[in-house]
C-alpha cells in the first residue's frame, strides 16, 4: 500500500517538528518537494501563463471591451463566431462586443476578486481560529459565539444588502466576500488547533517555556499550513463562483465591465440558442484556473506537510 | 455534555435577538420601499398603507413590537408584497419544499463526497485518486446556474425523462434535477476536504502505530482514521446546510419550485421587509442549530476536546 | 371635463352596442366541426410569483391575469378591447355622462349566492377603504367616482362613495365629471364585486382556495405562489354552458429562457420570447410565434430640474442625444420582436389618436446624426469639452442591451461618455420619482384607452412626471384638451413641444412577443391591453 510506503519513509525521522531548527530548511525543503510534483508545477505554469495572457492579450485585441461591432449586432449566431478575420478571436456576445477583450477583463476581475477575497479570509480566519482553538475556554467560547452570530446572518443576504446600501464596486465585492468567508476558515482552523494543541510537540514546546503566541505562530500555524493551503485553493474558486452567483442575481459589477462569472452566466443563458462560444471560452478559462488552483494547492499541501519530511 | 448543550442554547437566544436587530436595521437602511413602483402612489394612499402596517410608528417601536410578536405569538407579521398571506404562511409553504430537496441533497452530497474522499486518500496518487479528484473538480467547476439549464436541456428537452421545473407536491420526478443541481458543488467540496484530512490522518503517529501492530488496512481506516479525518468535514457541514439554502436560490429560480430561496431573493430585491426578516431569522435559527449539532458531534468524535 | 365629441361618439356606440349585446354575449365561439381536445387545460407561464388574489388588492399584471379568471366586473373586454357585458347586462348613462345606471344579470357566486348590486357597492367601498390600504385605491378617483379621493384621504366615510344599489339588480354610479369612457375602465379588477359574508368570516384568509367565493368563470383550487396557481371551471358561473376550457394553470417561471425550454418540452402552452430570439423562432415555428402591439411606450426620462448636470440643461444637448439614438438598430437588431421605433410619446394604438408629425421621425439616421453633431458643437461641447452622463436602469437583460448600445452610439457619434448603473426596480422608481438621476430608463403603459393616459405625464403637477418638467403651455393645452370637442390639435402641440424640449427620449412602442401552441384558439391578439379570459378560449386536438 502506498500509505504504508510513506509511513516507512517517514519512520526514521519520527520526532514531530523540532521547534528551533526548522525555519528556513523547512521552506527550502518544501520548495524542492513542490518542484518535484509535476502536476502542481504544470498547473502553476498554466496559472502564470493565464496571468501573462491577461497582460499581453490586450496588445493583440482589435476591439475594446465595450465597442459594439455594429455588423454583428442582432446576428451574433451567424456573424459573431470566433474568427481571425473579424478580430473577434473568441467571437462576440449578442450585442456584438468582442469576447476576447471581455474574457481577458473577466479573468482579471475574477482573479482579483478570488485572490484578494481568499487572502483576506485566510489571514483573518487562520489567526482567529488558531487563537480561539489554542486558548480554549471562555475566550474560545466568546470568539466562536461571535463567529456564530456572524454566521447566523445568512451570507448572501448581508452581501446583497451591503451591495444595495453602498452601491456596487469590485473593491466592496472582494472585501465583503473575504470578510464574510473567513468564518469558515476560522472554524476549520479552530477544529484543527483543538486536536493539535494536545499533541506532544506542543506540550514539549510549552515545557521549554515558549510563550503562547509563539507556540501558535511557530508550532500551530505551520502545522495548519496543509489544511490552510487546501482551503485557500478551495476558497479562490469559491470566491469566483460566489461573485458569479452575485452576477447571476444581477448584483454584480456594472456594465461595461465584466467578470468571468458574469460571462459564464450569460453564456449559460444563451447556450440553448447555439452561441456556444459565449459559454465555451470563459468556461474553459474558468475550468483551467480552477483545476490549476486545486493542483497547486495540493502540491503545496504535500510540500508543506511537516510530518511527511 | 448536557450542561454544554444547555449552555449553548442559552447563548443562542441573545444571538438570535442580535441577528433580528442587525437584519432589521440593514433592511431599513437599504434604499427603496416595498411600495416603490412604476406609478408613484399618491401620498394619501401611501399614508394608509403605512398606517395599515404600522410603518408610521418610530423605528425603535417597530423593532420592539416586531420582536415582541415573534417571541410571544411566534408571529412574523404580514407580508407587504403578498398581501393575502402572512410571513408564517409563506415560510410554512416554501420551507418544506426547500427542506425536502435540501435534505436529499445533503444526504447525496455527504455520502458521495465522503466515500469519494476516503477512497481517494487511501489510494493516494492512484488512478482512483485522480478520477475522484477530477470528478470532484468537474462537479465543482460548472456553476449551478450553468448546470441547471444544462440538466434541463439534456433531461427535459432531449431525453424527455424529467420535467424541467415545478414542484408538483414533491413528486419524485420533480425532485431529482434540483437535488443534482444543488448537491454537486457540495459533494465536490466535501470530497476534497475529506481526502485532504484523511491523508493527514493516515500519516499520523497513531495510525502508523496501528499499522505497525499489524492491523488490517480497512480496519485501521474504519476504526481509527475515519473519525478524526471527519473532523474538518463536520466543521464544513454547517456551512453546507446554509449553502444548500442559499444555493437553493438558483434551484428555485430555475426549477420554479416555490422554495424559500426564491422568496428570499425576490423579497430582498422587492424590499418586502417582513418576509426577508422572517426568512433571515429562520435561516439564522437553523444555522445556530446546525452549529450546535456540529459542536456536539465534534465533542463526541474527539474526546480530547475539553470544554 | 374630459368630454369631447369622439368620446361621445364611442360612448354612444358602446351604449348601442351594449343594448344589442345584452342577448348575444361574448364567449368561446367554437366553429362547427372543430375537434376539441379531450383535456381542456391551458397552461400559461407567468414571470413572477402570483400575489394576493384579492381583486381590490391585485396590482401587477400576472396577478391580474388570474384575478380576471376568478372574478368578473360589470363589463369585460372583447378580443379587440371593446367593453362587453359581464356581471352587468346593460347600462344607461345620463346626458353628460356623470351618472351611470347598470342593470345586473342573474348571476351567482361560486357558493350559489346571487350576485347583487350590493356586492359591487361593497367591493368598490372596499377598494377605497383606508383600512384595506389598496395601492390601487386611487383608481376610483382616476375614473372620477364621486368622493373617492376624499374617502381615501380619510376625510369622508365609505358610504359617501358615488355608488349605490337602487335594488338588488340595479346599480347607480355617480361621477364627479363627465366621463364618456367610463365603461372602458370597468374591466380593471379594482372595480370588481366582493362577497362580504366570506370576507367578514375569514378576514385576510378569504382568498385561500378552501375559503374563496368568486363570481368569475373559474374558481381557485390551488395556490402555491412561486410554483403554480390552478383554477377550475366554476359550475355556478352564469355562462358556464359556453365555457370550454376546464382548467387553467399559471406556472411561475422566473426566466424567459427557461420558459422557452419548458414550452418546447410541452410543459406550458404559452410563454414570452426572450429579447432577440424572435426572428429565429419565427423562422423555425412561424405559426406558433406571435408579435402583437402592446399599449406601452419605452423611453428615457431626462432630469429637467435644477439638479440636472449643466450639459443636460442645454436644449441642444438633449436634442442631440435624442437624435443620435438609432431606434432602428434597437428595434431591428437588438430587440428584434416587432417593436416600433418611437419619436413621440403617445402609443399609436390609442383609440382616436392621430400620430403627430415629428420632424426627426421622417429624417434618415445619417441626417439625424449630422444634426446631432452640429447641435453638440453649437452647445459648446466637443472633443476638448466632452460630456459625461449617468444612466440608470433596472436590472434586466433587455434594458442592459439597450443601455449598452445607446451608450456606444452616443460615444461614437457625439463623444459622450455614458456611465451605466443598474439597480433593482424599487430603487430605480424611487430615484425617478425624486428626480435623483440624470438619465433614466422608463416606460409607461396606458391605464385607459385615450391619449391623456400618456400625455398627462407631462403635466407639471402630475405625480408621474418623473422628468420634473414644468411647461406652462403644456399644462394649458392639457386643460384645454379635456373640454375640447377634438383634443387632437392640442395633443399634437404637446407632442411637438416635447420633441423640441426633450424631457423624455421615446425609444420604441412595445410589442408582446410570445410562443403559443397551435392548438390554443380564441386568444385576443388584438387586445393591446392584453386582457384575456380563458372562458373565451378553447383547445383543439
Amino acid at each position: 500500500m502506498l500509505a504504508d510506503a510513506r509511513i516507512e519513509r517517514a519512520l526514521p525521522q519520527e520526532a514531530d517538528a523540532p521547534p528551533k531548527m526548522k525555519g528556513r530548511s523547512l521552506w527550502l525543503d518544501a520548495g524542492q518537494r513542490f518542484l518535484k510534483n509535476k502536476a502542481s508545477v504544470v498547473c502553476l505554469v498554466l496559472l502564470l501563463i493565464i496571468v501573462a495572457f491577461t497582460f499581453i492579450g490586450p496588445f493583440f485585441a482589435k476591439w475594446s471591451i465595450e465597442t459594439v461591432d455594429w455588423n454583428v449586432t442582432g446576428a451574433a449566431l451567424e456573424k459573431g463566431k470566433p474568427s481571425i478575420e473579424t478580430g473577434h478571436y473568441f467571437g462576440t456576445d449578442d450585442l456584438g462586443r468582442d469576447l476576447f477583450a471581455r474574457t481577458i477583463q473577466g479573468i482579471q476581475i475574477s482573479l482579483i476578486v478570488g485572490i484578494l477575497g481568499s487572502g483576506v479570509a485566510v489571514i483573518v480566519g487562520t489567526l482567529y481560529g488558531a487563537v480561539a482553538g489554542y486558548f480554549g475556554g471562555r475566550l474560545d467560547s466568546a470568539m466562536m459565539r461571535f463567529v456564530d452570530i456572524l454566521y447566523s446572518i445568512p451570507f448572501m443576504f448581508i452581501l446583497i444588502l451591503l451591495l444595495l446600501i453602498f452601491g456596487r464596486s469590485v473593491a466592496l465585492l472582494f472585501v465583503g466576500i473575504g470578510l464574510l468567508s473567513w468564518l469558515g476558515m476560522a472554524r476549520i482552523v479552530r477544529g484543527q488547533t483543538l486536536t493539535l494543541k494536545n499533541r506532544e510537540f506542543v506540550e514539549a514546546a510549552l515545557a521549554t517555556g515558549a510563550r503562547p503566541m509563539t507556540v501558535i505562530i511557530r508550532h500551530i500555524v505551520p502545522n495548519l499550513l496543509g489544511i490552510v493551503a487546501v482551503y485557500a485553493t478551495l476558497l479562490i474558486p469559491e470566491m469566483i463562483l460566489l461573485e458569479s452567483f452575485i452576477s447571476f442575481l444581477g448584483l454584480g459589477i456594472h456594465e461595461p465591465n465584466t467578470s468571468l462569472g458574469l460571462l459564464i452566466s450569460e453564456g449559460g443563458r444563451t447556450m440553448q440558442y447555439g452561441t456556444i462560444w459565449q459559454l465555451a471560452f470563459p468556461l474553459a478559462f474558468f475550468v483551467v484556473i480552477l483545476f490549476s488552483f486545486f493542483f497547486v494547492g495540493d502540491g503545496l499541501r504535500d510540500a508543506l506537510d511537516p510530518k511527511d519530511r | 455534555m448536557i450542561v454544554f448543550i444547555f449552555k449553548r442554547l442559552a447563548i443562542a437566544i441573545p444571538t438570535l435577538l442580535v441577528l433580528i436587530a442587525i437584519s432589521f436595521v440593514l433592511m431599513k437602511i437599504a434604499p427603496g420601499t416595498p411600495f416603490s413602483g412604476d406609478k408613484a402612489i399618491p401620498k394619501e394612499v401611501l399614508a394608509n398603507i403605512y398606517a395599515r402596517y404600522g410603518l408610521d410608528k418610530p423605528e425603535w417601536q417597530q423593532l420592539l413590537e416586531y420582536i415582541w410578536n415573534i417571541v410571544v405569538n411566534f408571529d412574523f407579521g404580514p407580508s407587504f408584497k403578498y398581501r393575502d398571506r402572512t410571513v408564517n404562511e409563506i415560510i410554512a409553504q416554501g420551507f418544506p419544499i426547500t427542506l425536502t430537496y435540501g435534505i436529499w441533497s445533503f444526504v447525496v452530497a455527504t455520502t458521495v463526497g465522503i466515500t469519494l474522499g476516503v477512497l481517494a486518500a487511501i489510494r493516494h496518487n492512484s488512478w482512483l485518486d485522480y478520477l475522484a479528484v477530477g470528478f470532484g473538480i468537474g462537479a465543482q467547476v460548472v456553476p449551478n446556474f450553468v448546470l441547471a439549464p444544462l440538466l434541463v436541456l439534456v433531461f427535459t428537452l432531449w431525453l424527455h425523462w424529467l420535467p424541467g421545473g415545478g414542484w408538483n407536491d414533491g413528486h419524485w420526478s420533480n425532485v431529482i434535477l434540483p437535488v443534482i443541481a444543488l448537491s454537486t458543488t457540495f459533494f465536490a467540496n466535501i470530497a476534497r476536504i475529506t481526502r485532504s484530512s484523511m491523508l493527514e490522518v493516515l500519516h499520523s503517529n497513531f495510525i502508523r502505530t496501528a499499522r505497525a501492530k499489524g492491523m488490517p488496512g480497512w480496519q485501521v481506516i474504519l476504526k481509527h482514521a475515519l473519525k478524526p479525518a471527519l473532523l474538518p468535514v463536520i466543521s464544513y457541514l454547517g456551512p453546507v446546510l446554509v449553502g444548500m439554502i442559499t444555493g437553493s436560490v438558483v434551484v428555485d429560480l430555475y426549477f420554479s419550485t416555490g422554495g424559500i430561496g426564491q422568496w428570499f431573493v425576490n423579497s430582498a430585491l422587492g424590499r418586502d421587509y417582513s418576509t426577508v426578516l422572517g426568512i433571515t431569522i429562520l435561516l439564522g435559527a437553523l444555522t445556530i442549530a446546525a452549529n450546535l449539532v456540529v459542536d456536539v458531534l465534534y465533542a463526541w468524535i474527539d474526546p480530547k476536546i475539553r470544554y | 371635463m374630459k368630454l369631447n365629441a369622439i368620446f361621445r361618439a364611442t360612448a354612444v356606440a358602446a351604449l348601442l352596442g351594449a343594448t344589442a349585446l345584452s342577448t348575444a354575449v361574448y364567449a368561446a365561439e367554437v366553429p362547427a366541426g372543430t375537434k376539441l381536445a379531450a383535456t381542456q387545460v391551458f397552461k400559461y407561464r407567468v414571470l413572477d410569483n402570483i400575489r394576493a388574489l384579492d381583486p381590490q388588492l391585485a396590482e401587477d399584471v400576472d396577478t391580474a391575469y388570474v384575478v380576471n379568471q376568478l372574478f368578473e366586473g360589470l363589463y369585460n373586454e372583447d378580443a379587440q378591447g371593446n367593453p362587453v357585458p359581464g356581471a352587468a347586462e346593460s347600462y344607461t348613462a345620463n346626458a353628460d355622462f356623470t351618472v351611470y345606471t347598470f342593470k345586473l344579470r342573474d348571476a351567482k357566486w361560486s357558493n350559489g349566492d346571487p350576485v347583487t348590486a350590493g356586492d359591487f357597492v361593497y367591493g368598490w367601498q372596499r377598494a377605497v377603504d383606508p383600512a384595506l390600504a389598496s395601492t390601487y385605491a386611487y383608481y376610483l378617483g382616476l375614473v372620477n367616482v364621486v368622493n373617492a379621493d376624499d374617502i381615501v384621504a380619510g376625510k369622508l366615510p365609505l358610504t359617501d362613495l358615488g355608488i349605490k344599489a337602487i335594488d338588488d339588480k340595479t346599480l347607480e354610479v355617480s361621477l364627479k365629471a363627465p366621463t364618456p369612457w367610463f365603461v372602458k375602465t370597468l374591466a380593471h379588477s379594482t372595480l370588481f364585486a366582493a362577497h362580504k359574508a366570506t370576507i367578514d368570516k375569514f378576514g385576510a384568509d378569504w382568498t385561500k382556495p378552501e375559503n374563496i367565493v368568486s363570481n368569475g368563470s373559474y374558481i381557485l383550487t390551488e395556490n402555491s405562489p412561486g410554483e403554480r396557481v390552478v383554477v377550475k371551471r366554476n359550475p355556478n358561473y352564469w355562462d358556464n354552458a359556453k365555457t370550454v376550457i376546464d382548467e387553467v394553470q399559471f406556472l411561475t417561471i422566473n426566466s424567459e429562457d427557461q420558459g422557452l425550454t419548458r414550452w418546447r418540452a410541452g410543459e406550458v402552452d404559452q410563454t414570452d420570447v426572450p429579447a432577440g430570439q424572435y426572428p429565429a423562432l419565427k423562422a423555425e415555428l412561424p405559426d406558433q410565434t406571435f408579435s402583437v402591439p402592446q399599449f406601452c411606450t419605452y423611453y428615457f426620462s431626462v432630469n429637467m430640474t435644477d439638479s440636472a448636470p449643466d450639459a443636460l440643461k442645454k436644449k441642444e444637448v438633449r436634442q442631440a442625444l435624442n437624435l443620435a439614438i438609432d431606434r432602428d438598430v434597437i428595434v431591428n437588431n437588438v430587440l428584434q420582436g416587432g417593436q416600433v421605433p418611437a419619436y413621440s410619446f403617445t402609443n399609436p394604438n390609442t383609440s382616436g389618436f392621430q400620430m403627430p408629425e415629428i420632424p426627426a421621425a421622417s429624417m434618415t439616421q445619417a441626417d439625424r446624426d449630422a444634426k446631432a453633431k452640429e447641435l453638440v458643437a453649437a452647445a459648446g461641447y466637443g472633443p476638448d469639452n466632452p460630456i459625461t452622463l449617468d444612466y440608470i436602469y433596472n436590472t434586466s437583460e433587455a434594458h442592459k442591451k439597450i443601455a449598452t448600445v445607446v451608450g456606444q452610439m452616443w460615444k461614437e457619434k457625439l463623444g459622450v461618455t455614458l456611465n451605466l448603473a443598474d439597480m433593482e426596480f424599487a430603487i430605480l422608481s424611487d430615484m425617478r420619482h425624486e428626480q435623483n438621476y440624470q438619465l433614466a430608463r422608463n416606460a409607461w403603459c396606458g391605464d385607459y384607452n385615450e391619449a391623456s393616459t400618456f400625455l398627462s405625464l407631462h403635466d407639471s403637477k402630475s405625480e408621474q412626471n418623473d422628468s420634473g418638467w414644468a411647461n406652462a403651455d403644456v399644462d394649458k393645452l392639457l386643460a384645454d384638451a379635456k373640454v375640447a370637442a377634438d383634443p387632437n390639435p392640442m395633443y399634437k402641440q404637446i407632442e411637438a413641444i416635447a420633441a423640441e424640449e426633450v424631457p423624455i427620449m421615446p425609444v420604441y412602442f412595445y410589442s408582446k412577443v410570445f410562443m403559443q401552441k397551435p392548438t390554443i384558439k380564441g386568444w385576443p391578439y388584438n387586445n393591446v391591453e392584453q386582457i384575456w379570459y380563458a372562458k373565451d378560449m378553447y383547445i383543439t386536438e
